[in-house]
């Protein structure tokens, strides 16, 4: 039988080699940051890094149901883009989203209660972990469904086009996405429309349990665009500055008139997908390597002390100031009441008007 | 025969199809190394190779479609979709291509595949992990639709299915994956090794499709019910101790029609159950059904206890789903009713 006889050739599988963090050519000539910069980046990765550790203790706990999936080691990708973009700039990503909404400016408790499931979060209990958005912080969300967000951040830069804001529409999606048909569909109607997005691949090295090279046939994911004319490049996403650094040419790119952008962020996540993934795709020592090596906040922290001779009691204040935002906003979701049962019938349709 | 859990069932029946013909290959994602999200796959691909259990990338489209092709030059691909919710970007290739492959050839093609999709609630997934979309698929004239209870008749629907010449849906509820669970959420879960439908024989055997089963014998009411419901229907006639008559339907399309009519003829009262939402649910068309075929023989309007029209909650679960308690309600509604 003809499939029998292909047994030991067809779909070749390549062997989950891990390949440490690409320092890219430019990271070593990149902007340094001011003292100030440095210190904005320190605090917000931070406050990232500390919120997810308390929603995974949270979810431990039993407080958190359904999914949870961390952002942990992937904190340099969103602030560096945050540093780099403008007010009224929108940003849309998939379901490892508490990171991205926290760099948006949305309140750490809002954000924790919906994870809780809490009449204050920002779904009001309708959503959960993934779906989640703020229209006055210029969030659109949380997306459950891998890829889909990435057809609806075109479509924002289609109306950023349209209404002349001057606006920029970043686009989130991760190396797995990034293997979906509507993602090469968005591509081909960015650049023919030349609208302003900027699509940010985050490369986290694993899409769910499956390694990039076992699932992707070009894993360099800044070549995505080459057919449809879209530059790109690949991105040390561990180092803030070279996220911010690349981030401005990308935004730059796209609110100048010239169409989208893809930058591939070369980041890693230390947990696994969600909650319930052990993570035994690959070794400890390739987690704890770039742990010890590439981690993104750290990198800032020796800067901090290096260069800036920022002391040990000021980082512990720092640390001191997030921890109690964290703690805080870990109270609120785990105090707030649930929702009323009727909150299960309303939000569906507009309901018409009383009276 | 060994106990088995309805991942083990599920599991064991592609590991014995996949012993018996060549032809039967099985991917998806996070499926060949990772062994899939819920472990149905665990063990496949170090077993029979990397070109019969493999990783497919996040595409589901592109997952289905090339599974069309493979099934159209006679493979029989049994693929697994993460979770039902995420069919939608592949249900083109459903439909258009996979269903109608039979008939738009004049039955020169056929499309021999399987899709595996865990579906319904269960791990406060919200609106995009959780849903019921069995009506979506029974709708589609071309498709078998199947949903199984227990893990006897998982594996041996199963590899009915993989073995049935025309594209099936296989939808298996996360539910019941590690114990029957029945709707009682507040009480701790039992486990499929208690209980005697998880007596599984280790080699091949089939469950025919479009054969119904009684789960429970009774003569007040009859209660429709598939998957996880039908330990839901279990829980409410033991609570209420009303004696319903609980048919298990298995595979909505092919229906067994004949089991729905003999039961419903006798009882004089039916009861639909399903966790997808209401309107336009598959409950609709059972409903239909026994008005057409046992009009005559009713003594109150037929019944229908679903999920509500609304998304899929993430914290409201419970209140969604319509458990022990709703059903039992609906049970004393209808004894009442004339």
């Amino acid at each position: 039988m003809a499939v029998a006889a292909r047994k030991s050739k067809a779909p070749a599988q390549p062997k989950a080699a891990a390949r440490p963090a690409k320092a890219t050519p430019a990271s070593s000539n990149i902007a340094t940051f001011t003292r100030e910069e440095d210190l904005h980046a320190y605090r917000e990765m931070l406050l990232i890094r500390r919120f997810e550790e308390k929603a995974g203790q949270m979810y431990g706990m039993g407080l958190i149901g359904g999914f949870c999936h961390l952002y942990i080691g992937q904190e340099a990708v969103v602030i560096g883009m945050q540093m780099a973009s403008k007010d009224g700039d929108q940003v849309i990503t998939g379901y490892r989203d508490h990171g991205h909404m926290l760099a948006c400016g949305m309140e750490s408790r809002g954000v924790m209660a919906e994870l809780t499931g809490r009449r204050g979060g920002y779904s009001r209990g309708k959503g959960g972990s993934m779906h989640m958005f703020s229209r006055e912080k210029n969030f659109y969300g949380g997306h459950g469904i891998v890829g889909a967000q990435v057809s609806l951040g075109t479509g924002l830069a289609f109306a950023d086009w349209y209404r002349g804001d001057n606006t920029v529409s970043m686009t989130y999606f991760g190396d797995g996405a990034a293997n979906q048909g509507q993602v090469y569909e968005s591509f081909n109607m960015a650049k023919l429309w030349k609208l302003p997005v900027v699509f940010v691949i985050e490369n986290n090295r694993y899409a769910m349990g499956t390694a990039v090279n076992r699932a992707s046939a070009q894993t360099d994911f800044s070549k995505r665009g080459v057919s449809f004319g879209i530059p790109g490049e690949q991105v040390d996403g561990m180092d803030v500055r070279a996220v911010r650094e690349a981030g401005l040419r990308a935004i730059e790119h796209a609110r100048s008139g010239k169409g989208p952008y893809i930058l591939e962020m070369q980041t890693y996540r230390y947990r696994g997908h969600s909650m319930s993934d052990p993570a035994k795709y690959r070794s400890k020592d390739e987690v704890q390597r770039m742990r010890e090596e590439h981690d993104p906040i750290e990198q800032v922290r020796a800067r901090l002390v290096r260069d800036f001779k920022i002391g040990e009691d000021d980082l512990k204040a720092i640390d001191a100031k997030v921890r109690e935002i964290v703690n805080d906003a870990a109270e609120f979701a785990t105090h707030d009441p649930e929702p009323d049962p009727s909150e299960l019938f309303t939000d569906i349709l507009l309901e018409p008007a009383q009276g | 025969m060994a106990k088995m859990t309805m991942i083990e069932a599920i599991r064991s029946a592609m590991d014995v199809s996949m012993g018996r013909d060549d032809n039967v290959v099985v991917f998806g994602e996070d499926v060949g190394f990772f062994g899939g999200v819920f472990r149905c796959t665990h063990g496949l691909q170090q077993k029979y190779g990397v070109s019969r259990c493999f990783d497919a990338p996040i595409s589901e489209a592109g997952i289905v479609g090339t599974a069309i092709g493979m099934a159209a030059y006679g493979l029989r691909p049994c693929i697994e979709i993460q979770f039902a919710d995420y069919m939608y970007p592949a249900y083109d290739q459903i439909v258009s291509e996979a269903a109608r492959l039979r008939y738009r050839s004049a039955g020169d093609f056929t499309c021999p595949l399987v899709i595996r999709m865990p579906t319904g609630g269960g791990i406060f997934g919200g609106q995009t992990h959780s849903q019921s979309p069995e009506a979506l698929f029974t709708h589609v004239s071309g498709l078998k639709t199947i949903v199984p209870s227990n893990p006897y008749d998982a594996k041996g629907l199963l590899i009915a299915a993989i073995e049935d010449p025309d594209p099936v849906i296989f939808l298996e509820p996360k539910r019941l994956y590690n114990g029957p669970f029945d709707g009682h959420h507040d009480r701790p879960v039992t486990a499929w090794s208690k209980h005697e439908l998880s007596e599984v024989p280790e080699g091949h055997y089939t469950v025919p499709l479009g054969k119904a089963v009684t789960r429970r014998e009774g003569g007040a009411v009859t209660i429709l019910a598939y998957g996880t419901m039908v330990h839901v229907a279990l829980a409410a006639a033991e609570d209420t101790g009303i004696d319903a008559e609980i048919i298990d339907l298995r595979t909505l399309v092919p229906l067994d029609l004949e089991a729905i009519v003999t039961s419903v003829s006798k009882t004089g009262r039916c009861i639909v159950l399903h966790e997808a939402t209401l309107t336009s649910g598959f409950g609709g068309e059972l409903a239909a059904l026994v008005q057409e075929h046992c009009f005559y023989h009713l003594e109150a309007p037929v019944m229908r206890v679903t999920g509500w029209d609304t998304p899929y909650p993430h914290a409201q679960e419970w209140d969604y789903f319509p458990g022990p308690a709703r059903l039992g309600q609906a049970l004393r509604d209808i004894m009442e009713a004339r």
